[in-house]
């Protein structure tokens, strides 16, 4: 009796402390996440409506020495990833405590979020590479929290040669640019844009999309997104996703809209179709996936392109002489930044929670959490509406208002803005339509119905701190849905301190009307819900004519075809929802399905059984990676064979090199 | 906005919440005559509704508040539009709230509403109704979007009274190369959208074959009255919207007299009857496409709508 006693109450014993200490671990690593953003989004805002801040430290960096400066385009991307951190930070205290964090991601959370504060607040060359470099080891790192499972790891390196690869790009397009300006602050190289060649602007612009398009996810260096965001503890999938891929979008309007900017027609050009081709492609994959934090990954993909996409507009519009026109481009692309990292923040929390609750992604296992987690599924819902891009919903008003740029665009005889602006109209419109069947997909599938596992029926709705984390971010999606002239103003200084790309912006006017210059249309989204509102009312008061001669209602069993119950089972699962897409966009899906049918041994007319597998990759991973990864190591299999292990070898290789040197140098 | 367009705007709500299932039962009438039946007259959808409406309020088991409010939206967000849409007089109060845009993201607010309940009830009818009901949506989108924006380029705004009113000065734009193609494709997303002949059967009962029926197939009495009522005003608001923007004949202006309103009411009635008709008419002579067939009649609609987009780039310059 008592051998039995005695271990269990000595586990309680250790079991006591060691909760405590978590406990307060967490909430520290929580605090300094929150007090950080808290900070990240005073500096930000106050950034925005001041003049630019300047703050230098010589000694921190030898030779090159720190430099920030603190203007409103920085601010704004300040301001945001501080508002993500703040909800996250409150959340991490209970979801480090649920999910037994170690020590060691705790530590780095707060980094990786002062990484991402110093990024849009770098002034020059190192201090950027720096910023950027802390940035991305940080989020490596977490992306390695859970490390013990293989899928983690095998992330965990992809992102880690990615991230790295589009750093190299980054370093050597800033490194073109200061060397041809003279000089390392980004001050100094805005002032030397225009005397530089025209093969190193060109230069500058390729490196620079393809580095930081790579950190927003762009095709076709998104790969890495739909591999580390899922694997990722889920408060750092929020912050990667909601600000860090942020960080990329702020690299291409510093370096290609600002600084390098007004470019040429084709650097618009190629913009918008980098954009729309990663907007539909992002969509198509969300569409399809059954695994939720792949899905909303997919959709950051999607929500980078139409972000893109706009700056792309904004680009050619001002290199076409509509700037404002352009104005309205930019506005749609800064306020949709804004908005997706609010629903974002908010899908990705709730996604956590749901994690937290049944240790399942995969929403063919998931369904009836919205009896068991109530709080987490009306949560779910607002970021999905918002991620849908519906009216109520708050990725609405930018897409419209990315809209009105696109169909508003003068055509007077410029042949190339009337095929590239219908095309663009399709390509976004096919992805909110698209959009909207994989939100109601993660939503339908996942949180109504019934559960289709056991994990999923034994779901507990989470604690406080989560809830109030995911509360937070579910505001903010409130404002950008119903009441966007709250960041108007923000939006306007920035977009002043932005005259390369935009022209009039006192004409854009998000109030409770949504007004936009040169346009004879307008949006009012708070008048909008309310009249809605008055629409469910009234719809509602007619279903209640004849309510007296009623019956009192009744609960009875669903309709089973005349069968005895229906199992959980019989439900439609998120693979059967999505396959009619799947089936319609076969070309570009390739789904790899299999059909193995066994027959009886007696006859082959009579069917044992069927085994069906389908499995749904990356196409552009498949097709565009495994050469290029087959390609390297082929490459590495034959640098191999020099280096034998053999000393006597490799000081002959020291000689012929010194002898090389030598020949060159004479 | 004066007190008259106001009236005209909350008339038109009325004249939608009453007149759809008329416009619906008509349209049975005209079917049922064309195919040698008698029919069950005009009024038979409103005896429907009033039947149902009394019976008893009855809930299945295991759904959630989802399943229970998605009628509500949908039926909402329909009186909505009809609200906003010009369909007695131009310039509704709710005129400048949503643009065409904004009515087509309610439309499909409303769709989502109900795709939703589909899935909420957790049957293989409720999944495969939904998933089939979301991905015609999906596809049909793309095309009212580029079908909106071929109308917008004259006028050079989305907002509904500001096309209209661009039709009405300018009448020969009708006939248009890329007024007529945004037409064509207008009208077969609006089939689509409303669940016609040949994308879907109304009145089937074969629920392997359903797609807006397989997806409320588990409403019953006052909920079922609603979900069919907000389907027939859905319909009835989509003919009305697609007979102003093409033509716009008869519709009170701005500023209206009740005699130009009252000319309003009898114009959109007299249109709309057409537009019912004809199609009824013509669902007698189609049979329901293959599932799988229905993406390739909305790739094409689409293409319309984007040789529409482009004839009027490239043909129509606006004049200004």
């Amino acid at each position: 009796m008592t051998t039995t006693v005695l271990p269990a109450a000595a586990a309680e014993l250790g079991e006591g402390p060691r909760t405590a200490r978590l406990a307060r671990e967490a909430i520290a690593s929580g605090l300094a996440t929150t007090l950080l953003g808290a900070l990240g989004l005073v500096l930000g805002v106050v950034a925005i409506f001041g003049p630019t801040r300047h703050l230098r430290i010589d000694w921190l960096l030898p030779l090159a020495g720190v430099r920030f400066d603190v203007d409103p385009l920085g601010g704004l991307f300040i301001a945001v990833t501080g508002a993500v951190a703040v909800a996250v930070g409150i959340y991490t205290v209970g979801y480090a405590q649920r999910e037994h964090w170690a020590r060691f991601p705790m530590v780095v959370l707060p980094l990786f979020v002062a990484g991402m504060l110093l990024v849009p607040a770098a002034g020059s060359v190192p201090t950027f590479l720096l910023a950027w470099e802390l940035m991305a080891a940080a989020s490596l790192v977490l992306v390695l929290s859970e490390h013990n499972r293989g899928a983690v790891r095998f992330a965990g390196v992809f992102y880690a040669v990615m991230t790295q690869l589009g750093f190299v790009m980054i370093l050597l397009a800033l490194v073109l640019l200061s060397a041809a300006a003279g000089g390392d602050a980004f001050t100094t190289i805005a002032a030397h844009a225009d005397d530089m060649s025209a093969g190193t602007r060109t230069a500058v612009f390729v490196l620079t999309v393809l580095g930081f398009g790579s950190k927003a996810g762009l095709l076709p260096l998104h790969a890495w997104l739909p591999k580390a965001h899922p694997e990722a503890p889920s408060p750092v999938s929020a912050l990667m996703s909601a600000a860090m891929v942020n960080m990329g979008i702020y690299g291409i309007i510093r370096i290609d809209l600002q600084i390098l900017g007004p470019g040429p027609q084709w650097w618009g050009l190629t913009l918008m179709i980098l954009g729309a081709v990663s907007a539909v492609f992002g969509v198509l994959q969300a569409t399809v996936a059954t695994d939720l934090k792949r899905l909303l990954a997919y959709s950051t993909t999607e929500n980078m392109g139409l972000v893109t996409l706009a700056l792309g507009t904004a680009s050619l519009l001002s290199a076409s002489g509509a700037p404002d026109v352009a104005a309205i481009a930019m506005t749609a692309a800064l306020l949709h930044v804004l908005a997706h990292a609010a629903f974002k923040t908010l899908a990705f929390l709730a996604a956590g929670s749901v994690l937290a609750a049944t240790g399942l992604r995969d929403l063919d296992k998931l369904g009836g959490l919205a009896r068991r987690m109530p709080v987490t599924t009306v949560m779910f819902g607002i970021g999905a509406l918002g991620a849908s891009g519906l009216p109520m919903g708050a990725g609405f008003v930018s897409e419209w208002i990315l809209f009105q740029s696109l169909i508003h665009s003068p055509p007077d005889g410029n042949t190339l803005l009337a095929l590239a602006m219908p095309l663009s109209v399709g390509a976004v419109a096919l992805t909110t339509g698209l959009g909207i069947a994989s939100m109601v997909k993660a939503f339908g599938v996942g949180f109504l119905a019934r559960p289709r596992s056991v994990a999923a029926e034994d779901a507990r709705e989470s604690p406080m701190s989560m809830l109030t984390g995911m509360g937070l971010a579910a505001a903010a999606c409130a404002v950008f849905a119903f009441w966007p002239a709250l960041v108007a103003p923000a939006l306007r200084g920035v977009l002043d301190a932005l005259p390369e790309v935009g022209g009039d912006t006192a004409g854009v006017q998000l109030a409770t009307f949504l007004r936009l210059p040169g346009i004879d249309g307008s949006l009012s989204p708070a008048l909008l819900a309310v009249a809605l509102a008055a629409g469910v009312l009234l719809a509602f008061a007619a279903s209640r004519w004849g309510a007296r001669h009623r019956p009192a209602p009744v609960e009875v069993p669903l309709w089973a075809c005349g069968a005895e119950t229906l199992s959980p089972r019989m439900q439609y699962t998120a693979t059967s929802f999505a396959e009619p897409l799947q089936r319609v966009f076969d070309n570009v899906l390739r789904p790899d399905t299999d059909v193995e049918v066994t027959h009886f041994a007696e006859s082959q007319y009579l069917v044992e059984k069927v085994t069906f597998t389908t499995r749904l990759a990356d196409p552009v991973e498949q097709r565009l990676y495994t050469p290029v990864v087959g390609a390297v190591i082929a490459l590495a299999q034959t640098v191999r064979r020099a280096h034998n292990g053999s000393v006597h070898l490799y000081l002959l290789y020291g000689a012929i090199g010194l002898l090389v040197v030598l020949l060159v140098a004479q | 906005m004066s007190a008259l367009s106001i009236v005209a705007a909350v008339l038109q709500v009325v004249v939608v919440l009453v007149g759809a299932p008329f416009v619906v039962g008509g349209m049975r009438q005209v079917r049922a005559r064309l195919e040698g039946r008698a029919g069950g007259g005009v009024g038979q959808p409103w005896r429907d509704l009033r039947k149902q409406l009394r019976k008893q309020q009855v809930t299945p088991r295991g759904t959630t508040l989802v399943f229970a409010v998605a009628p509500a939206i949908a039926a909402g967000t329909t009186l909505l539009i009809a609200a906003i849409l010009p369909i007695f007089a131009l310039g509704s109060p709710l005129d400048s709230v949503a643009d065409l845009f904004g009515v087509v993201g309610l439309l499909f607010l409303g769709t989502v509403a109900l795709t939703l309940a589909g899935l909420d009830t957790g049957t293989a009818f409720g999944g495969m109704g939904s998933s089939r009901e979301i991905t015609i949506a999906a596809l049909v989108e793309p095309t009212i979007l580029l079908a909106v924006f071929a109308l917008s380029i004259p006028g050079q705004s989305a907002n509904l009274s500001a096309i209209v009113s661009a039709t009405l000065d300018n009448p020969g734009q009708v006939f248009s190369l890329g007024s007529v193609l945004a037409f064509v494709a207008l009208v077969i997303v609006i089939i689509a959208e409303t669940g016609r002949l040949p994308v879907d059967n109304p009145s089937t009962h074969l629920e392997l074959t359903m797609i807006h029926e397989a997806m409320v197939l588990e409403y019953a009495g006052p909920k079922l009255a609603l979900v069919e009522w907000a389907s027939g005003m859905r319909l009835t608001v989509l003919l009305a919207l697609l007979a102003n923007l093409f033509l716009p004949w008869g519709i009170a202006g701005a500023d209206p007299s009740l005699l130009a309103v009252l000319i309003g009411v009898v114009a959109i009635a007299v249109k709309v009857s057409v537009l019912a008709g004809l199609l009824a008419a013509g669902e007698v002579f189609i049979a329901k496409l293959r599932y799988f067939r229905v993406p390739e009649l909305l790739s094409g609609s689409f293409l319309l709508a984007l040789l529409a987009v482009t004839a009027s780039y490239f043909l129509a310059t606006p004049t200004r």
